[in-house]
């Protein structure tokens, strides 16, 4: 910083102030007196509460008391390994993470390809802004109106019939959680797909024109890899966020559509099991660190 | 980019088509507070504002409301003054460490909502704190601090050093610095912050429901009733109402920080 390198004067009637000269004369007191309450907080709170989670992921709870036994076992990641249950349950969660990133990358690239380079300033500022606005319309919202829309008599099944076709019932089913996760994270694929296709000049695929390249050549040669780390980096919102969810499965999921955070959240409201919903919780950690690894090969970090 | 005629068409089509997939639903739920039926199917036989005053009286509604109010207020407090700190700290130092340090405050955002949540929850659990309003608070602080954080940093990057010195080349002591030049820099960052953590605070429901216990913020009154399907029209006016409160905020911070701090923050779950 420059401000730090240049040589200060004394400034002038400091000795009134003894706390100005200290800071003058420590010039690194301030940003530490800056960092001093935020730290703390992250520290004393958010740190020591995931530290202690992790540690708790290794006790387990007494089955007749449902007291927590601090002794250190591995019992819980145990039944997670070998129960078929957690393994179908994470296979679905999982699964689904990615079919719905699929999907909205699907629906994303045409839109987000639009905007950046076909679409005139003034469209793609208001486009921007119609993507954003769902993104931050309140969650529940979303998912409520859906089940207004996937509901027997809902919009979709009047939509139907008003064609002639007939009805479906895909309400509280995995199509309408696969529908509702691809609707909701939708708009966190678009914006960094976007700013990737954005940043790609139009100079490069002049010339991949001018040397010959067609239109579908350049698209696929040049615009494509461009490109991928936006997508990456939209890929690990709609992955994470899925893979996190439990609301959504519970409203507008049916029997047998249970996630991860299901499991974990039933662990510490009904069984009072938190060391089981801790080692249940780290899989999805697992998971992330091992997708953002691989997204961090891929060059999406740049592009978030 | 030149495309053709075609792709150019198809292209127009299908941003079209995406929009309407974005907008209906939402605009959807409009449309059912105004319905005069208790069923809520479609299309709705007719349009009433009953719902709007039944749920105003409703003492759950008000509760919750109040609740998610206070909740909101204290937490973009508590983040305002935290992250704006954090953010100062960050732009001006360069310390051992400072990379780690940054990486750690936007930790609450990155990790799904649902680790931050229980990781809190097991840390009451075990330090023999009962569960009340103050831990809400204390959830919503730890992930809007990271919004503020975030637009109070991005403006601090793009402000110019020389306008500091120069005002400290003109005499101005560190309170006169701060009122007359770097706090009229950075309020509409400051703003804006504040604002998108209000709207992050007043929708949350994954990490509130690790954190309240038996109490109910607005959303957590919305789950409950989605879930088991009762007072479903009240569910369409309050909805509503959490839609444009949301929303409006986030339009304001847009137009203070010109759209860019709206776009870098994920919803924390």
């Amino acid at each position: 910083m420059s401000s730090e390198v240049v040589r200060r004067p004394r400034p002038k009637g400091a000795g009134a102030a003894p706390f100005r000269s200290l800071m003058w004369r420590f010039p690194w007191l301030r940003p530490l007196l800056l960092l001093a309450p935020p730290m703390a907080w992250f520290v004393f709170v958010y740190l020591a509460s995931l530290v202690l989670l992790l540690i708790s992921a290794f006790w387990s709870i007494d089955p007749f008391t449902t007291q927590v036994v601090q002794v250190w076992n591995t019992n819980n990641f145990q039944t997670i390994l070998s129960d078929p249950t957690y393994r179908t349950i994470i296979g679905r969660t999982a699964g689904l993470a990615g079919l719905v990133t699929i999907t909205d990358v699907v629906l994303a690239f045409p839109l987000a390809f639009f905007m950046a380079k076909v679409a005139s300033r003034r469209v793609q500022s208001l486009l921007f802004a119609a993507v954003l606005l769902p993104l931050w319309a309140s969650y529940l919202a979303r998912v409520y109106a859906w089940i207004l829309i996937l509901n027997h008599s809902g919009v979709l099944n009047w939509s139907l019939q008003s064609i002639g076709l007939p009805s479906a019932n895909i309400g509280y089913t995995n199509t309408a959680m696969w529908l509702v996760f691809s609707y909701i994270w939708l708009p966190f694929m678009i914006i960094p797909t976007y700013a990737a296709l954005e940043r790609v000049p139009d100079s490069l695929l002049e010339a991949a024109a001018d040397l010959g390249a067609r239109r579908w050549r350049s698209t696929l040669d040049v615009l494509l890899p461009l490109a991928l780390p936006g997508v990456v980096a939209g890929s690990i919102f709609t992955f994470s966020l899925t893979l996190g969810d439990y609301i959504t499965p519970i409203l507008v999921g049916g029997a047998g559509s249970q996630f991860i955070g299901n499991v974990v959240y039933n662990n510490v409201g009904i069984a009072n099991n938190i060391p089981f919903a801790a080692a249940l919780a780290t899989v999805p950690v697992v998971i992330m660190a091992v997708y953002l690894l691989v997204a961090q090969r891929l060059g999406a970090f740049e592009a978030l | 980019m030149s495309v053709g005629f075609w792709t150019r068409m198809a292209l127009r089509a299908w941003t079209a088509l995406i929009l309407l997939f974005l907008f209906i639903p939402i605009l959807l739920i409009f449309f059912y507070a105004f319905n005069t039926s208790n069923i809520e199917s479609w299309p709705i036989p007719g349009l009433t504002t009953k719902w709007f005053g039944s749920t105003w009286n409703d003492p759950d509604v008000r509760a919750a409301l109040l609740l998610s109010v206070q909740v909101g207020l204290a937490a973009t407090a508590l983040a305002l003054l935290l992250g704006s700190c954090a953010a100062f700290a960050i732009h001006r130092a360069s310390f051992f460490g400072r990379d780690a340090v940054s990486l750690l405050f936007v930790l609450p955002l990155a990790l799904p909502g649902i680790i931050t949540g229980i990781a809190l929850n097991a840390f009451f659990s075990f330090g023999g704190i009962n569960l009340s309003i103050w831990t809400i608070i204390v959830g919503h602080a730890t992930f809007c601090m990271v919004v503020v954080y975030n637009n109070v940093l991005a403006r601090l990057r793009r402000t110019q050093g020389s306008l500091i010195e120069a005002a400290m080349d003109l005499g101005a002591n560190g309170f006169q610095l701060f009122r007359d030049v770097t706090l009229p820099l950075i309020s509409t960052a400051v703003v804006a912050g504040a604002m998108l953590a209000f709207a992050l605070s007043f929708d949350e429901v994954i990490v509130t429901t690790f954190t309240a216990g038996a109490q109910k913020t607005l959303p957590i009154w919305i789950f409950g009733q989605i879930r088991h399907g009762i007072l479903l029209p009240e569910v369409n006016v309050v909805v509503s109402f959490v839609i444009l409160v949301t929303i409006i905020p986030v339009v304001i911070a847009a137009r203070l920080t010109g759209g860019g701090g709206t776009a870098r923050v994920p919803a924390a779950r």
